[in-house]
């Protein structure tokens, strides 16, 4: 009973789960598309655009721009005066934005974190169009929700306790997946009033310097 | 679609392509004033468009002559409105059973019709109460018996559930259902994805434009993959 019902579980943590492993790849790469960054300002653009509710330390951060590099989707750029590291995104880095941003996240292995971190930053950022990451989020979340019904339906009055168990998962995923429509129907009417009131003007990087950077020698060593 | 002339004129809904096949439910969402009611209005036949046409069981309404549009609302299509839309003066039975009189079926059988009808939406007891008497969800219930009796085809059904509980709206969207998988054709709105999910297609409509449309997936991934064998 346990192990068949791991793919239900994974579908019903990605649709309820705050606070699992969150891949805050992309999240950085998006703010880097808006202009290079040093690896201590990123990590404060990234606190600054998703309420601080998943705090990095500067280690993570760096480890993520080291895959980047190394996955060709940012570059190290020349180390200035201060001996301070400043990375770049690159094409092929911008066209993987891009992919972010117009597709709904998946629900396997994603958490429902990573689609708030998503819809937290591309809010801030210039050029996304919000109402079709909503849109095009919805859309896969309401299949989804369409599959648990026809499953739902499909089955017969329970005659086990194993099978009312299983009726009771299902029954909280769709719920739950419901939740998430109502939670991206709400925040397109907010986005409406925004933009209503005076629209909602991108956050360009701040630009003043930060002291702290990361040695360049501790870089080019990696 | 246009609401009133010249300077005035709103539009209301805008380049609508929308096909429902034999046995196909499809669900309307979109936010309030996005144009729900009026597309439905205007599948329905009980609103001209201003310009377009709507086919109805190979029928452009536009050409039919009043008579046969009557005997196209009369037979074929069941209409649940936003506001219910009962007539006060008569009670529950005989607001079901009013569509099938005036199609000319004898009293006895109406009442017989319209009493199975009432049965499916659990209001057997309730037969002889007049509108004024009964609950927002019951009067609900009651037009949503009057527009499905007699085996309509085409169900075009504004909020069905707007005024249920989460199990009876469960227990009319079975019924829906059952008359689709039968070869009904069913178009629904809602605000409710869980209501929604029951459709075969989800059409999203902003400003009255359709914007994106969800088609269900087959289930066989989930089932196949995690429904337990069920115990002999
Ligand atoms: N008879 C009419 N004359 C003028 N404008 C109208 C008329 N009927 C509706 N409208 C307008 O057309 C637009 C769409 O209305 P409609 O009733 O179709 O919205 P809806 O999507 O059903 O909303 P709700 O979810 O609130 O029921 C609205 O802006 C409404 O004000
Ligand atoms: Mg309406």
């Amino acid at each position: 009973m346990i192990g068949r019902n791991i793919h239900l579980l994974s579908i019903y943590s990605a649709l309820t789960q705050f606070g699992g492993p969150l891949s805050v790849r992309l999240g950085l790469l998006a703010i880097l598309n808006q202009g290079p960054c040093y690896g201590y300002q990123l990590r404060r653009e990234f606190d600054r655009r998703t309420g601080s509710a998943w705090p990095m330390n500067i280690g993570q951060v760096y480890t993520t721009l080291d895959r980047l590099v190394r996955d060709r989707y940012a570059s190290r750029m020349e180390s200035d005066g201060d001996g301070q590291v400043t990375y770049a995104i690159t094409d092929q880095g911008r066209s993987e934005v891009d992919t972010w941003l117009s597709s709904p996240v998946v629900r396997e292995g994603a958490s429902r974190d990573e689609l708030v971190m998503k819809l937290a930053i591309a809010v801030t950022l210039p050029g996304v169009d919000i109402a079709r990451v909503i849109q095009a989020q919805r859309t896969a979340t309401l299949q989804l929700l369409q599959s648990l019904t026809r499953v739902k339906n499909s089955t017969t009055d329970p005659t086990s306790a194993d099978e009312l168990a299983w009726l009771l998962t299902i029954d909280a995923m769709i719920f739950a997946a419901e939740g998430e429509v109502r939670w991206l129907d709400h925040s397109e009417a907010r986005l409406v009033r925004a933009v209503a009131e005076g629209g909602v003007e991108p956050l360009p990087l701040s630009g003043s310097k930060v002291r702290r950077g990361r040695p360049v020698k501790a870089a080019a060593n990696e | 679609m246009k609401f009133g002339d010249g300077a005035t004129s709103v539009p209301a809904l805008v380049d609508i392509d929308l096909n429902v096949s034999e046995g196909e439910m499809v669900a309307i969402m979109g936010a309030s004033g996005s144009g729900k009611s009026t597309l439905l209005t205007v599948a329905g036949g009980l609103l001209p468009p201003s310009s377009g046409s709507v086919w109805v069981d190979g029928k452009n309404l536009r050409e039919c002559a009043p008579r046969q549009l009557s005997a196209i609302r009369r037979r074929t299509l069941g209409f649940i409105f936003q506001d219910f839309n009962l007539v006060p003066s008569l009670n529950t039975l005989e607001n079901v059973a009013l569509p099938l009189e005036l199609d000319g079926v004898r009293l006895r059988k109406a009442t017989r019709i319209a009493m199975e009808a009432l049965a499916l939406v659990e209001l057997s007891e309730y037969a002889g109460r007049y509108p004024s008497e009964l609950s927002g969800g019951q009067q609900q219930r009651v037009a949503i018996a009057r527009a499905v009796v007699g085996g309509r085809s085409l169900i075009l059904a504004d909020e069905p559930t707007g005024a249920l509980d989460s199990s009876t709206s469960e227990i009319v969207l079975g019924m829906l259902r059952d008359r689709v998988d039968s070869g009904a054709s069913c178009i629904i709105v809602t605000h409710d994805a869980r209501h929604a999910a029951w459709a075969d297609r989800i059409v999203f409509i902003r400003d009255g434009r359709i914007v994106d449309q969800a088609r269900s997936e087959s289930p066989s991934v989930l089932l196949t993959r995690s429904r337990p064998e069920s115990t002999p």
